[in-house]
């Protein structure tokens, strides 16, 4: 059972996890109770613009920029899925 | 000293500091990981000590705390140290009894920046749950855990299992269902501490095991997305040992009410090792200089079966205390695993337990933690 990801969909981190940055590890984290996921770089800045504020296709188009302009909509649309089955996000506002 | 060309092994980096904030206790429950003598030991650290605890384990690194004990709630300075913990930037783990909330600690804790509350459960119903804990609990942590939510909480229920309510898992499962758990933690008791000395009595038989695994199996499937369920594999029926701790001084510190530092709560059992105390000696020179946090670290200490063992990087020669408890060195390869010379001393044990005798159960108190120390 997967999520499909419409482009104006709205994600948040779930009020179960929270997402910092861990300067120890140089990486950010997602923290739930007793435990800990590292997140490469890429997720990182992909979850700290779930906001809930941003829709996902305006993420998509941030990060293509940051990156160099570099096509990674579907990288960043498989990520969001994963994230989902995990838990770690939810979605607002899809049409 | 390192020498150009040459770098000394990446020192481990420090995650987990699980605070013991104290031994006292409500709950008297019979599989208590605290140590036998725990009456023994004096001198609770000062809030200020554990503010400094926490400073300093934050700044190395760590990023999950938990409030343990005996009950964390018997401290009244618990609202102030969740407070620094959490501005300092830890993920707080409240690991409770239940017994000494009340909802305007909970309100007052939420406030402070408290993450998560794990509330224990000695079973699902409450003529035994009270007898295991040696009071009345059961009404209260229900009423309890109804509040957790209430306040938004992430909560997690903890059920030890042991032989006496193992086959009570689906009633746990419906009952942590029922008070919207977010997880489920299926905690097979592990045998150190007073589980350790009332073990005989405690080992469930294989057959009561397979049932309970099964039906913990079938919920995880039918729960999924909703609930999540954690099984704890008991590793008396294991062949192969657990990866405790994820190794010696691998991630996590415990510190014990009195500011021992320990790389597991069991670890203080252990002959011929100085356990260093924080009110001596900082979190840094603690976790990465003392001989104690370096004297089970990496693999150099291993004897055969473990030293040349292509699993060794998995589960690090399992637990060390376990070692000790059952083949009296630390050093030897934890007797779970079949490769182990002492592996009879584990079947003799399931043996010892499959005869079901009704000899009873001695519950931690003070009382019968002096009269352990004693005998020591």
């Amino acid at each position: 059972m997967s999520a499909h990801f419409a482009d104006d969909c709205i994600p948040q981190i779930a009020p179960l996890f929270r997402l910092q940055w861990e300067e120890a590890q140089q990486a950010y984290v997602i923290l739930y109770p007793e435990g800990m996921v590292k997140l490469n770089k890429t997720a990182g800045e992909i979850l700290t613009r779930c906001d809930g504020k941003t829709r996902l296709s305006a993420i998509i188009d941030d990060l293509e920029r940051q990156f160099s302009g570099a096509k990674i909509g579907d990288e960043i649309r498989h990520f969001m899925e994963t994230a989902h089955e995990h838990g770690w996000v939810r979605i607002t506002g899809a049409a | 000293m390192s020498t150009a060309g040459f770098e000394s092994p990446a020192r481990p980096k420090l995650l987990w500091l699980l605070a013991e904030l104290t031994y006292a206790c409500p709950l008297q429950c019979p599989y208590c990981s605290n140590p036998v003598d725990y009456a023994r030991t004096k001198g609770e650290l000062s809030t200020e000590d554990w503010l400094a605890v926490l400073r300093q384990a934050r700044a190395l690194g760590a990023t999950q705390l938990g409030f343990s004990g005996g009950e964390p709630l018997v401290r009244r300075d618990l609202e102030i140290l969740i407070r620094e913990a959490r501005s300092l930037g830890f993920y707080t783990n409240l690991i409770t009894s239940g017994l000494g909330m009340d909802e305007s600690r909970l309100k007052a804790f939420r406030e402070a920046g408290l993450d998560h509350i794990q509330i224990s459960f000695q079973a699902s119903r409450k003529d035994l749950n009270d007898y295991l804990a040696g009071t009345e609990a059961f009404t209260h942590k229900v009423e309890m855990a109804r509040a957790v939510k209430k306040h938004g909480y992430p909560m997690v229920l903890c059920f030890v299992t042991h032989r006496d309510n193992i086959d009570q898992i689906e009633a746990m499962l419906r009952l942590a269902n029922d008070l919207n758990a977010d997880y489920v933690e299926l905690a097979t008791t592990q045998y150190y501490g007073w589980a350790f000395h009332n073990r005989d009595r405690l080992l469930p038989s294989r057959e009561q095991l397979e049932r309970a695994e099964a039906i913990a199996h079938a919920y995880q499937e039918s729960m999924k997305g909703r609930m999540k369920i954690f099984y704890v594999v008991p590793d008396y029926y294991e062949n192969r040992p657990k990866a405790c701790m994820n190794g010696w001084g691998a991630v996590f510190l415990c510190i014990a009410p009195d500011g021992t530092a320990l790389p597991c709560h069991a670890a203080r059992q252990l002959p011929g090792l100085e356990f260093p105390n924080v009110r001596d000696h900082g979190i840094e020179w603690i976790w990465n200089e003392s001989s104690a946090f370096n004297c089970y670290r990496g693999f150099e200490w291993m004897r055969e079966p473990c030293r040349s063992c292509p699993e060794r990087f998995k589960d690090f020669g399992g637990c060390r205390c376990q070692a000790y408890m059952l083949t009296g060195d630390a050093a030897n390869a934890d007797p779970v695993c079949d490769l182990s010379p002492h592996h009879d001393r584990v079947l003799a044990a399931i043996g010892r337990a499959a005869h079901r005798d009704e000899k009873p159960v001695v519950f931690r108190n003070t009382k019968n933690s002096r009269l352990l120390g004693l005998a020591k």
